[in-house]
C-alpha cells in the first residue's frame, strides 16, 4: 500500500507544482497580490510531498520491499543498509526523484531567502522554478514511476550495479545534481528579469550568491566523480572525456563563465544580455545533460536508461523550456549596450576574454560529445572522438587563460595601468622561469613536469602579489572581503590543479607484470613485494585479495590489498589499492591469476606510481571554497532594494 | 535579427536530436559502403601491443582469413560491443586481429585487463597513420578480411548481438563457403 502514498505524494505535488507555476505569473502580470501569494505555501506544500515519496522510495528500499519493480532491480538482500540509501538514486527513477527533490531545496531556500525581494519579482522566480518542476514531475510520473509494482513479488532482487557500490557513489550525485539543479535559480533570475523588464541588473546581484553556490556544488560534484572513476574503475585514470562526465563539464565550464560575467554586470552594468544568454545556457546544458545521459541518444558506459519515449519527452521538455526563454530572450533582451564604458586594457577585457574562452571550450565539448549524433545525421556511422579530440583542444583554449589570470585583478574596471601590469609580469614570470628551471633538474628535463610547476608559481605568486597590494594599500578592516578572498582561492586552485594535471600525466609510472608470490618489482623509488593471494568475502561478494608490501630502501611504506570482487549475479568488480599521498598515490590493481584456479600462484598485476595526482583534486577542492567563500560575501545579503544601493560606492575604490 | 540567433541555432540543434531519436528508432546507423569493399585490404606493418618489438605485416596474415577490429580504450562505444565480442570470439569461424587505434599502449592494455581480451591478435597504431589507408576515422570499426587479403565486409560503429547475428555472421558464412 505504502508505495501507492508515495506516488498519490507525486501526484499531489505536481499539482502544486502546476499552482506554483501559473498562478504567481498571472498575479505579477495582473498585479494581483493574493496570486502572488500562492508561489511560496506551494513551493513548502509541493516540497512536503516531495520528499515524503522521496522517504517512501527510501523505506522501500530499506524493508526489501521486491513488489516494487525499481526495488527489486536494483537491491536484494545481501546489499547492506548503506548502498541500500544509494541504491535510491542508483538507477534512472530514482535519480530523477532525487533531481526532483533537490530542485524542491533548492526552491524553498529561494522562498525562505527570498523575502525582501520585491514581491513582483520573487513571485516571478518561484513560479520559473515551480515550472521546471511540473516538467520534471510530469516526466516522472509519466514515463519513469520508480514507484510501479512487480506481480508476482520475486522472493528476492537483483542487485544495483557493482561499479556504484562504493563509498564515493553515495556522495557523488546528491552534490552533483545540487549543482545541477541549483544553475536552476540563476535561470530562473534571469526569466524573471526577462520577464519584468524594468529591473535591469539589480536581479544581477540577487543571483550571484546562488550561482556561486550551485557553481561549487558542481565543482565538489566533479571533483567526487573524477575521484570515484580513480579509485573504482581500476585503471587509473581521473578525467574520460565520458559523455556523461562531459555532461556534467558542460554547465561547469558556462556556470564559470557566468560567474565572471555576472561580476561585471553587477558592478558596471555591461554585458546584461551576455550574462542572460549565459544563465540561460548553464541551465539548459544542465537539462541536456540529463537528456543525453538519459535518453540513451548517446551510448555510454553510464547511460543506465534507453527508451524512445523518454527521448522525445526530454526533448519537447527541452524545446519548451530552452526554446521558449530563448525566443522571450530575443524579444526582450536589453537593446541598449548599457554600463559603463571600458578600455582594451581593463578589467572587463580580460573577462571577457575568459569567457569567450570558457564559452568555446564548452562549444568545443559539447561538439565532441554530440559527434556520434552528428555522424549518424551525415550518415558517417557511430563513432566517437574521444580524448585525442578533447586532450588537444581543451589545453590550447584554456592556455590563454591561465596566462592573463594573473594580471585580472590588477586590472582596474574601465581602464587599466600598464606599468602594473609590467610589474606583475617581470615578478610572476621570473619566480616561475627561475622554478621551472630547478625542477627541470628534478623531473630530468620532461617538458610537461616544467610547464606544470612554471604554471603553478605563475598563478600562485600572481595571487599571492595580489594579496600584498591589498594588505599594502587598503586600511586594515577592509582589505579582504570575502569576494575577493574566494577570488584568490580558486584561482590558486587553478595553479594546483594544473600542477597536478600536469606533473602525474609526465612522471606516472605504470607497470604491467607478472608477479609470482615473493616477488619484487621496483617502481619510482619504491619496492612492491607481491605476498600472494586469498580468498576474502564481503556482505555480497566474494573477492580474490592479493597483498603487497610496499618499501622505501627497505623502511616499510604501507601494506595493500587489491582485490577482485564477484557481485552475487556474477559481475566482476576491480577493487584497486590506493595509498594516499600529498606528493604521490601508490596504486594496485589486481588483473588475472597466471594460471586459471590456482589463486596462490602468480598474478597478472598493474602497479602504479602517481606522483601529485591528488593535487587534481585538491585544486578542484580550492576552487569550490572560492566559490562558497565568495557567496558569503556581505555584500550580497539583501537589505530592502533601496538599501543596496548604498554600499555600491564603495567598489569603486576596491576595483 | 541578431537576438534570434541563439533560438534558431537551438531550435536546429533540437532538430538534430528529434532526428537522432528518429532514426535510432528506424534504422540501422551502422550500414555504408567503403571503397575499400572487395579490394585488396592496404598493406601494413605495424607491432603487437603486447611484444612491441615483433612486428606483424598484411603478409603475415594471408591464408587465413580474420576480423580486424579497430578499438581504442578511450572510445565508449568499443566497451559496448566488448562483451559481444568476447561471447561470439570462439565461434566466429575466423581468427580474431585486434587494432587498437590512437591509443597509449598503457591505457590499451588496463582496458583489455579491466574489460577481457577475446583477441587471437593485438596489433597497434599508437599514432594512427596505417589507419587512414584503412579509411577508418573513428573507433570502433571491423574489417573481415579473407585468406588472400581481400576486404569482404566492414562494419562501422559496435557490433551489437543484432548486428552479429543478421550481418557479420551471415558475410563470414559467405566468405568461408566460397572458398573454403
Amino acid at each position: 500500500m505504502t508505495p501507492e502514498l508515495g506516488q498519490l505524494a507525486l501526484i499531489l505535488a505536481l499539482l502544486l507544482a502546476l499552482a506554483q507555476g501559473i498562478l504567481p505569473l498571472l498575479g505579477a502580470w495582473r498585479g494581483n497580490h493574493a496570486l502572488m501569494a500562492v508561489a511560496r505555501p506551494a513551493a513548502a506544500g509541493q516540497a512536503v510531498f516531495v520528499a515524503f515519496a522521496f522517504g517512501i522510495l527510501t523505506w522501500a528500499f530499506l524493508h526489501f520491499d521486491f513488489s516494487v519493480q525499481y526495488v527489486a532491480d536494483n537491491s536484494n538482500l545481501e546489499l547492506p543498509w548503506y548502498y541500500r540509501i544509494a541504491a535510491v538514486w542508483g538507477a534512472h527513477e530514482g535519480s530523477l526523484l532525487l533531481w526532483i527533490l533537490i530542485l524542491n531545496v533548492w526552491t524553498v531556500a529561494l522562498a525562505a531567502f527570498s523575502q525582501k525581494l520585491p514581491e513582483v519579482f520573487a513571485s516571478r522566480v518561484l513560479a520559473v522554478m515551480g515550472l521546471i518542476a511540473v516538467g520534471f514531475l510530469a516526466f516522472t510520473l509519466f514515463t519513469s514511476n520508480p514507484f510501479g509494482r512487480l506481480l508476482p513479488m520475486p522472493s528476492n532482487g537483483a542487485d544495483l550495479n557493482p561499479v556504484l557500490q562504493d563509498p564515493g557513489m553515495a556522495f557523488h550525485p546528491p552534490v552533483l545534481y545540487t549543482g545541477y539543479v541549483g544553475f536552476s535559480v540563476a535561470f530562473a533570475f534571469a526569466i524573471a528579469g526577462l520577464l519584468g523588464g524594468e529591473l535591469e541588473q539589480a536581479w544581477v546581484r540577487w543571483a550571484r550568491p546562488w550561482t556561486n553556490v550551485a557553481w561549487a556544488f558542481l565543482t565538489l560534484g566533479i571533483v567526487a566523480g573524477s575521484w570515484w572513476a580513480y579509485a573504482e574503475l581500476g585503471w587509473g585514470g581521473w578525467w574520460f572525456w565520458d559523455p556523461v562526465e562531459n555532461a556534467s563539464f558542460m554547465p561547469w565550464l558556462v556556470g564559470l563563465a557566468l560567474i565572471h560575467a555576472q561580476a561585471v554586470t553587477e558592478k558596471r552594468g555591461s554585458l546584461r544580455a551576455w550574462t542572460i544568454l549565459l544563465s540561460i545556457f548553464a541551465f539548459s546544458l544542465s537539462l541536456l545533460g540529463t537528456f543525453l545521459v538519459r535518453s540513451g541518444v548517446l551510448t555510454s558506459v553510464h547511460a543506465f536508461a534507453s527508451d524512445p519515449r523518454r527521448g522525445v519527452f526530454i526533448l519537447a521538455f527541452l524545446t519548451i523550456v530552452v526554446g521558449g526563454s530563448l525566443l522571450l530572450y530575443a524579444l526582450r533582451a536589453p537593446r541598449v549596450a548599457g554600463g559603463k564604458p571600458f578600455q582594451l586594457l581593463s578589467r572587463e577585457t580580460a573577462l571577457l576574454i575568459g569567457n569567450l574562452m570558457f564559452a568555446v571550450a564548452a562549444a568545443m565539448v559539447l561538439l565532441g560529445t554530440l559527434f556520434p549524433l552528428i555522424g549518424d545525421a551525415l550518415n558517417l556511422g557511430r563513432i566517437s572522438v574521444g580524448p585525442p579530440y578533447f586532450g588537444f583542444l581543451f589545453p590550447l583554449l584554456m592556455l590563454p587563460v591561465v596566462l592573463l589570470m594573473p594580471f585580472g585583478p590588477f586590472l582596474r574596471w574601465g581602464k587599466g595601468e600598464s606599468p602594473l601590469l609590467k610589474q606583475v609580469l617581470l615578478r610572476a614570470g621570473i619566480a616561475a622561469a627561475a622554478c621551472a628551471i630547478v625542477a627541470a633538474f628534478f623531473v630530468d628535463g620532461k617538458l610537461k613536469a616544467i610547464a606544470g610547476v612554471a604554471a603553478l608559481v605563475w598563478l600562485g605568486v600572481g595571487v599571492l602579489l595580489y594579496a600584498y597590494k591589498r594588505w599594502r594599500d587598503v586600511p586594515p578592516g577592509r582589505r579582504y572581503p570575502a569576494e575577493m578572498v574566494g577570488m584568490l582561492l580558486a584561482h590558486l586552485g587553478v595553479g594546483v590543479f594544473v600542477a597536478g594535471v600536469l606533473l602525474t600525466e609526465s612522471l606516472s609510472v605504470t607497470s604491467d607484470v607478472r608477479m609470482a608470490p615473493g616477488q619484487t618489482q621496483h617502481i619510482g623509488s619504491y619496492d612492491f613485494r607481491f605476498d600472494g593471494a586469498h580468498r576474502t568475502t564481503g556482505p555480497n561478494w566474494k573477492a580474490d585479495q592479493g597483498v603487497i608490501t610496499v618499501t622505501r630502501d627497505g623502511k616499510p611504506v604501507t601494506v595493500m590489498h587489491p582485490q577482485k570482487r564477484t557481485y552475487l549475479r556474477g559481475q566482476v568488480q576491480t577493487e584497486s589499492a590506493v595509498d594516499a599521498g600529498i606528493f604521490r598515490d601508490l596504486y594496485v590493481a589486481l588483473g588475472e591469476p597466471m594460471d586459471e584456479g590456482n589463486i596462490e600462484g602468480a598474478w597478472a598485476l598493474r602497479l602504479y606510481y602517481k606522483p601529485f595526482v591528488r593535487w587534481i583534486w585538491g585544486g578542484g577542492i580550492l576552487m569550490m571554497l572560492g566559490g562558497f567563500t565568495c557567496a558569503a560575501d556581505q555584500r550580497f545579503r539583501v537589505k530592502r532594494a533601496v538599501a543596496v544601493r548604498a554600499d555600491l560606492v564603495p567598489q569603486e575604490t576596491r576595483a | 535579427m541578431n537576438r534570434l540567433l541563439p533560438f534558431i541555432g537551438f531550435m536546429l540543434l533540437m532538430g538534430l536530436f528529434g532526428f537522432g531519436i528518429w532514426w535510432n528508432t528506424r534504422n540501422d546507423p551502422n550500414a555504408i559502403p567503403t571503397p575499400l569493399l572487395n579490394k585488396p585490404a592496404p598493406a601494413f606493418n605495424l607491432p603487437k601491443l603486447y611484444e612491441p618489438t615483433q612486428m606483424v605485416s598484411k603478409a603475415d596474415l594471408l591464408g587465413q582469413p580474420y576480423l580486424l577490429n579497430v578499438f581504442a580504450s578511450w572510445c565508449i562505444e568499443c566497451g559496448v560491443e566488448h562483451p559481444v565480442l568476447e561471447a561470439a570470439a570462439p565461434s566466429l569461424g575466423v581468427k580474431l586481429v585486434g587494432y587498437n587505434y590512437k591509443d597509449a599502449p598503457a591505457d590499451a592494455k588496463g582496458w583489455l585487463a579491466a574489460h577481457g581480451n577475446p583477441y587471437a591478435l593485438l596489433i597497434a597504431d599508437e599514432s594512427g597513420r596505417t589507419a587512414i589507408d584503412f579509411g577508418v576515422y573513428g573507433a570502433p570499426e571491423s574489417f573481415l578480411i579473407d585468406a588472400k587479403g581481400v576486404i569482404r565486409y566492414k562494419h562501422i560503429g559496435p557490433i551489437t548481438p543484432d548486428v552479429l547475428a543478421t550481418k557479420l555472421k551471415p558475410a563470414i558464412a559467405a566468405m568461408l563457403k566460397e572458398a573454403p
